[in-house]
């Protein structure tokens, strides 16, 4: 990398490093912190002003750093005489800014954000106008809007300055998207982001048939952000930024971004019939009305953001020309608008601050008052208004020449013609500007009596305005920069011949006019405003808050009665999208015939396909009485168990069988708490349409059911049944797949349990200590209660068969890897011989003779099984790899021991704890609800013979909590 | 075999029931051994990130050949995945812990473990129902997070979430039925394998297994139409397990790049341009879902919600391309839109809990207005995709792929648009935060944050733990913007690697143990087929 790529880097980078000082620097006072601002800017403008030679020679700088090559996105930059001109402006008006600044805001104001701001703003421009990538370029483009919203809502204590800065985000926001559109294609018909070769492929890309949609989507960019019509309407609004902020983004920067964007893309977009009638007519037709809503601005800010906008139509208009004289007399315009309009935003900004008011019908006279001011605003707006000698002359006669020689729609006058009218109304509102704020009587009713500012103050406008002289008495002066500038845009080399007398062209005839015409104007400027204030006219900000409070109102019920919050409704969008997309995935293809027969229906099949046919019907007819319900879905599960028993397959009825014997227990057990029938919430048409949802939905999965029974498929299961005693050391194909071959997913699914159990245990903890509780508490369960609450012949039956079923478990258990058991199967099987003990004998005195922890019960089996997986990593094997071997100890039998058995037992321990937890939960709610323990094991309640005594009365009882 | 694969599923897992069963009665016991916890995970997960460079590699479970036993897989797409994982859990937790969120409800730290190892475990596996399971276990830890502290609301969207996501994982269970039907394996590298190879006659089944897969999927990513659960829960969450659901939505996507390229993509005759020809308009229109939410929303928290809808988004239309291209941009964006999410959750629990409501009215600006106003720009420039930060990057690359012509106009004009309407929802909701108390005070907000006018007496500052993980978050949406080259570099190796079908075929099966025999008993199995099949696969069913 060179010397001088390397400080161009550097000089993009200064404003953003910059912007970290002014937020510190703040702390050691306010003249510190400007001073410290303006030191970057300087920095920047001096290493700057290093290379102007060498561009001014022709020399294009460049640098690049790489940054995502696979999208062609580089840090590239580079600096061409167009770029030389902008970055100069960008930099130096930044430093008169920064000075203007420190004298402008109050001591309230928290300046070190504003310069933390403005050089975060200075930046991203500087980004724009060095670019040499378009994505690059895209980013900076952004950065601007950002940063601009920042500086405009800089006074977020105020309304309109919110306001403001949001419109103008939303404004430019998204024309900067519309762009992003149009750079992509630009890149995409090009093969390439970078600049210079999308600059050197113009002929390519004006014959590509994308042409006009990129075209459009760039415009569209620059248009937003140089405030162009339709878009126009942001900029006044944006004045509610503090006035240095007005000075130089819209007056110098951002809102030429625009214009810069046009002119960059010059040669590569312009000089089709395209670029000319989209460009030069918006130009023209914002000139004109910028022109003409100035006049009538009684705000001085916004008097000053009309003409902007009517001076940027006109930069605009005259590169929508196409002609290379158009581009010389643009590139001289622009540099001449900064020149006055900054100082005539700064003026206004000095009234306002001595005055207390930029309203012109409250001021005038202050020529006397503030003699200083006076002078630099009188020149500027003179300038403004195109009158010799100011240099606002020269380009202003430039432009009229070139829109006389303008053929619009083969229409020779009309464009002359509408460019006087626009120069007419200029005069009008640059005279107004002077007559009436300076000019007149010296009144004895301003807000605050004005008087010429401190040095400080009015040094930065009055050294523009010495440029506004110079430029326009010596206009050679300003030649080897236009030259520098036009030669880049065109892309050849230009000779800018720049003088104030021309001789008698049109041009001078129409200046002339429009002189005259706009001092008639003023003359007649109260009556005109009087038709202007009655007549009525669109006002932009009311139709933009009206249009956004309807898209957000529109988008406030699409999301909001999109997502109502209704369950029922988003299950039935789901379960209907996936019957259907099911559909139309299955009848894309045809499927092949069935490759197996048939089978005979035998009876007994039949008989349970009909009972499983009307049970399900039933649990839909009677669903809202719950207990019925659950009783039927008991027997639901019962048929599958014996399906499975049907189709040989024990271990699946064993576990179905037993999964579905605790899950009805223990929801039987929680109904207790519940209400016990569901209230009817929805009508005949939601039934309707849920009824046909879940009809097509089963009519899908039987098909599916049906198509798959129906064929062979080679599966994987071979390899299981082949392995199972081989390698896994068990004959029971279903366990060694559960705790071997995919012991993983069994280890997960104790996970679930697990989980399970922890969720059970805090929402217990919430509800008992939450609003629910005091309901809890006070609903009365006594109503439904059996007089004999723990049957005497219940309870001995099942303490009976405790033990045995205990046996039973560890029986099933230690079978299990060779015969239908298994872990899960035994842990089940135990926790129904204890949940017996609850149902027989009451939770409470079950829940005192249980002493195991069960939160830790399902601990140890998550971390024992966890723990048996990773013992396979000190044998050096991958995790959950078993070991097993045959032992022989007498007098028993040789038996296997297998770490598999280690694995199930972490199952067991994990099942049974989950089960008890839950089974725990319901008991401490229950004695929470109010259930007494009862004493003595068998029990009797007494209080429900005479209904006259309460449970609590009763001394056998004692009530816990 | 690198043990350190299972790792990062094993160190949550043995560490969350010691959290939950044995530390719980002493909370800040439970906070070291989390943090801690979680410590040890970023680094094996940076280590594993490392050493992912290659070829995929392959762990068999209980040193079972594929695709008989399950497998763990590593490559560059679940190193990525896992590393994301673990970064953005750091985060979380130091915010959780600071905030004492983590002691408002029980065993906050033994959920989020188990919620570490279920979202880890779905990137790492390398088998279809071994990724149903830790699809359950993702679940149901989520749901224990997202009701963590209990309260009506909560309760409420929490009971949506989790019947929503269990009949999801139903549609799980259905499509791999119809998979084990069509194709009779459930190994990811071994269905890869057979699809293609299946006869014509065949085409429908794995038609409508993908399809279905898509929609269980699409549900996780919430993709329209079955993403109506998401904004509920969002809001309703504890924020930071919010900024944690930032990854659950990616294990949607994940799964969707993962399993539908490998075996259903638009190379396979069976499914061709279908999974494109739906996920591609579904994506769209899940933008606009999420550009009118955040447009419309009157609260903060729903609005950050729509916004992740919405970069989901993005993010599947990248995807629904199936190039490598575009899957480069859709990683990107999906590294991004999880910091972006995070970030503005994690922001937004600060200034709620300070302002005492997310209602997006006027109320009294908080003790660090200034400060948070800043965070607040910056996370919702992340979001919306604006430059600086790496959702401008992102959506430039998602835009920069889509240049298929039926659907460049649409993903253009979606995202585009999608992305103004967000600027603009943001706008007004910072403006209404942060901007509009400052009238309330009568004076601005003096500089770098510091004394505001008058700070409620009651208001906490938020300290430095507190704020850091939020800075954290967009540092690394900075740091993902500043090593966009270097990491897109990553991103396209992955996604090459993503459409290597071949390699990870031939990485999975040629691999392993005890290669020989199974081979010998593929060949005995041809010869008896299916007799076994119920045995096998209602077994794995049996204990759900």
């Amino acid at each position: 990398m060179t010397d001088d790529s390397f400080s161009l880097i550097i000089i993009a980078l200064l404003p953003f490093l910059g912007a970290l000082v002014p937020g510190v620097m703040i702390r050691a006072g306010r003249n510190a912190c400007a001073i410290f601002t303006a030191l970057p800017t300087a920095l920047a403008l001096v290493m700057l002003l290093l290379h102007a030679p060498a561009v001014m020679d022709g020399e294009v700088i460049k640098a690049e750093l790489d940054w995502l090559p696979q999208l062609g996105l580089s840090a590239a930059f580079f600096l061409d005489g167009l770029g030389m001109l902008f970055a100069g402006m960008i930099l130096g008006v930044g430093l008169l800014i920064t000075l203007y600044a420190r004298f402008y805001l109050s001591g309230e104001d928290p300046m070190g954000q504003f310069y933390t701001y403005l050089l975060l703003f200075q930046g991203a421009m500087l980004g724009i106008v060095l670019s040499d990538n378009i994505l690059l370029l895209l980013i900076f483009w952004e950065l601007t809007s950002l940063s601009s919203f920042l500086l405009i809502g800089y006074w977020k204590h105020l309304p309109e300055g919110r306001q403001g800065a949001r419109m103008a985000l939303a404004v430019t926001g998204a024309g900067g998207l519309a762009m992003i559109g149009g750079m992509l294609i630009l890149g995409n018909i090009v093969g390439s982001y970078n600049l210079t070769d999308i600059l050197a492929a113009g002929e390519q890309i004006r014959a590509h048939e994308w042409y006009v949609p990129a075209l459009v989507l760039i415009l569209l960019g620059a248009f937003t952000k140089s405030a162009q019509f339709p878009f126009h309407f942001w900029l006044p609004h944006a004045m509610a930024a503090p006035t240095p902020v007005s000075a130089y983004l819209h007056s110098a920067t951002m809102v030429k971004a625009g214009v810069f964007l046009m002119a960059r893309m010059w040669p590569a977009l312009a000089g089709t019939p395209e670029w000319f009638y989209i460009v030069a007519s918006v130009g023209l037709i914002t000139m004109v009305l910028g022109a003409v809503i100035a006049l009538f601005k009684d705000d001085l800010k916004a008097l000053l953001a009309f003409s902007t906008v009517s001076h940027l139509g006109l930069l605009t208009m005259l590169l929508g020309f196409g002609t290379e004289a158009a581009a010389i007399a643009a590139v001289f315009h622009i540099i001449n608008h900064l020149t006055f309009k900054a100082a005539l935003f700064m003026t206004a900004g000095i009234v306002d601050h001595e005055a207390h008011t930029r309203d012109i019908k409250r001021l005038g006279g202050l020529a006397k008052l503030m003699p200083i001011t006076a002078v630099i605003g009188t020149i500027t707006a003179l300038s403004m208004a195109g009158i010799a000698p100011f240099n606002g002359f020269i380009s202003k006669e430039k432009m009229l020449e070139e829109a006389v020689h303008t053929v619009w729609w083969e229409n020779p006058w009309i464009v002359p013609a509408l460019a006087t009218l626009g120069a007419v109304f200029s005069v009008a509102y640059s005279l107004r500007f002077i007559f009436h704020v300076f000019g007149g009587k010296v009144r004895d009713d301003y807000p605050a009596k004005p008087h010429d500012p401190p040095f400080g103050m009015w040094a930065a406008p009055a050294l523009l305005t010495v440029l506004v002289v110079l430029i326009g008495v010596m206009p050679f002066l300003a030649e080897p920069v236009v030259n520098m500038a036009a030669t880049a845009v065109t892309g050849h080399e230009t000779h800018a011949h720049l003088k104030l007398w021309h001789g008698l062209t049109p041009a001078l005839y129409l200046s002339i006019i429009a002189v005259v015409g706009g001092a008639i104007l003023l003359a007649l400027h109260k009556p005109l405003d009087r038709a202007w204030i009655a007549a009525p006219r669109p006002e932009a900000k009311a139709i933009f808050d009206r249009l956004l409070a309807a898209l957000a109102g529109l988008a406030q019920r699409i999301s909001e009665g999109s997502h109502n919050g209704s369950m029922s409704r988003y299950l039935a969008i789901f379960v209907a999208a996936t019957t259907v997309l099911g559909y139309l995935a299955w009848s894309g293809s045809a499927a092949a015939a069935p490759s197996r027969e048939l089978l005979p229906i035998p009876p007994v099949v039949m008989v349970g396909w009909v009972l499983l046919l009307v049970a399900t019907a039933s649990v839909v007819i009677c669903h809202r009485n719950r207990f019925r319900a659950l009783v039927v879905i008991g027997v639901i599960g019962l048929i599958i168990s014996f399906g499975f028993v049907y189709l040989s397959a024990p271990d699946l009825a064993l576990t179905q069988i037993s999964v579905e014997t605790v899950t009805i227990m223990l929801l039987l057990l929680a109904l207790h708490f519940l209400p016990k029938a569901t209230p009817v919430e929805s009508g005949a048409a939601r039934r309707l349409r849920d009824g046909v949802i879940a009809l097509a939905a089963g009519a899908g999965v039987a098909a599916l059911a049906y198509v798959f029974m129906l064929r062979d498929v080679s599966t994987i299961s071979g390899f299981h049944l082949a392995n199972s005693y081989k390698g896994g050391g068990g004959t029971n194909v279903v366990n060694v797949i559960l705790v071997d071959f995919r012991g993983y997913d069994t280890y997960g699914e104790i996970i679930v349990l697990g989980i399970a159990g922890l969720i059970i245990f805090a929402l217990m903890e919430a509800l008992l200590n939450g609003p629910a509780a005091a309901k809890l508490r006070n609903t009365d369960y006594s109503q439904d209660r059996s007089r004999d609450r723990h049957p005497l012949m219940m309870v001995i039956a099942t303490r009976v068969m405790m033990p045995v079923a205990i046996m039973v478990g560890v029986y099933i258990f230690l079978r299990g890897h060779n015969q239908p058991g298994g872990g899960f199967v035994a842990g089940l099987v135990v926790s129904i011989a204890l949940l017996m003990q609850y149902m027989a004998s009451g939770f409470a005195w079950t829940q005192r003779r249980q002493q195991i922890e069960y939160h830790s019960m399902i601990g140890w089996g998550v971390v024992i099984a966890g723990l048996t997986g990773a013992g396979a990593w000190l044998g050096g094997k991958p995790f959950l790899t078993s070991g097993f071997d045959y032992y022989h100890f007498p007098p028993i039998e040789e038996f296997e021991l297998a770490t598999a058995m280690l694995f199930d037992l972490g199952v067991f321990l994990a099942v049974l704890g989950g089960v008890m937890l839950m089974l725990y939960s319901l008991s401490r709610i229950a004695r929470y609800a109010g259930e007494t323990v009862n004493v003595a094991p068998m029990d009797y309640d007494p209080s429900q013979d005479d209904g006259g005594e309460g449970p609590g009365k009763s001394d056998q009882t004692e009530r816990e909590r | 075999m690198n043990h350190w694969i299972i790792a990062p599923v094993i160190l949550p897992a043995l560490l969350a029931p010691i959290i939950g069963f044995v530390m719980r009665h002493d909370i800040p016991l439970a906070r070291v051994a989390s943090l801690a916890g979680t410590g040890a995970l970023l680094a094996i997960a940076i280590g594993l990130f490392l050493s992912a460079g290659g070829d995929p590699q392959v762990y068999y479970l209980g040193d079972w050949p594929a695709p008989f036993g399950i497998v763990l897989v590593l490559d560059k797409l679940s190193a990525l995945m896992v590393l994301l994982t673990a970064v953005l859990a750091m985060i979380v937790l130091v915010h959780a812990v600071a905030t004492g969120w983590d002691a408002r409800g029980w065993h906050f730290h033994a959920l989020f473990q188990f919620q570490l190892m279920g979202v880890i475990g779905a990137f790492l596996t390398g088998d279809v129902f071994n990724l149903f399971v830790f699809f359950e276990i993702l679940l149901i830890a989520s749901y224990g997070l997202m009701i963590h502290s209990g309260g009506r609301k909560r309760m409420r969207a929490g009971l949506q979430y989790v019947v929503i996501n269990l009949a999801g994982s139903t549609l799980f269970l259905f499509a791999l039925g119809v998979i084990y039907a069509a194709t009779g394996t459930l190994n990811m590298a071994d269905l890869a394998q057979r699809i293609p190879e299946l006869p014509e006659g065949e085409a429908a089944l794995v038609r409508v297994a993908a399809i279905l897969l898509l929609v269980v999927f699409g549900l996780k990513a919430a993709l329209f139409p079955v993403h109506f659960w998401l904004p509920a829960t969002y809001s309703s969450a504890p924020a930071p397990v919010a900024a944690l659901f930032a990854i659950m939505t990616k294990v949607g996507a994940y799964a969707i790049i993962r399993v539908h390229s490998l075996a259903f993509g638009p190379d396979v005759a069976a499914t061709g341009g279908m999974i494109s020809d739906w996920l591609f308009p579904a994506a769209i229109i899940t933008i606009a879902v999420g550009a009118f939410g955040v447009l419309g929303a009157r609260r903060l928290m729903p609005l950050i919600a729509f916004s992740v809808v919405g970069s989901m988004g993005a993010l599947m239309v990248a995807v629904s391309a199936f190039e490598p291209a575009a899957m480069t941009a859709a990683l990107y964006y999906l590294v991004h839109s999880t910091f972006a999410a995070a970030a503005l959750f994690l922001l937004a629990d600060l200034v709620v809990s300070r302002r005492e409501s997310d209602v997006l009215t006027l109320r009294p600006a908080t003790v660090q207005n200034g400060l948070f106003a800043a965070l607040f720009f910056a996370a919702a420039i992340g979001m919306a995709g604006m430059p600086p930060l790496s959702g401008f990057l992102g959506k430039l690359m998602v835009l920069d792929a889509m240049r298929a012509p039926g659907q460049m106009p649409w993903a253009w004009a979606a995202i585009l648009i999608g992305s103004l309407m967000t600027i603009v929802g943001f706008a007004r909701a910072g403006s209404t935060l942060f901007w509009k108390p400052t009238a309330l005070s009568g004076e601005p907000v003096p500089d770098d944050g510091a004394d505001p006018a008058e700070p409620a007496p009651e208001q906490a500052r938020a300290g430095a733990a507190e704020i850091a993980p939020t800075m954290l978050s967009i540092a690394a949406l900075a740091l993902v913007t500043g090593f966009a080259g270097p990491l897109s570099g990553y991103m396209s190796d992955t996604s090459a690697q993503v459409f290597d079908r071949a390699g990870y075929v031939s990485a999975v099966l040629d691999g392993g143990p005890v290669k020989q025999a199974a081979e010998k008993d593929k060949k005995a199995e041809g010869a008896e087929p299916s007799q076994d099949a119920p045995a096998d696969e209602p077994a794995d069913g049996e204990d759900h």
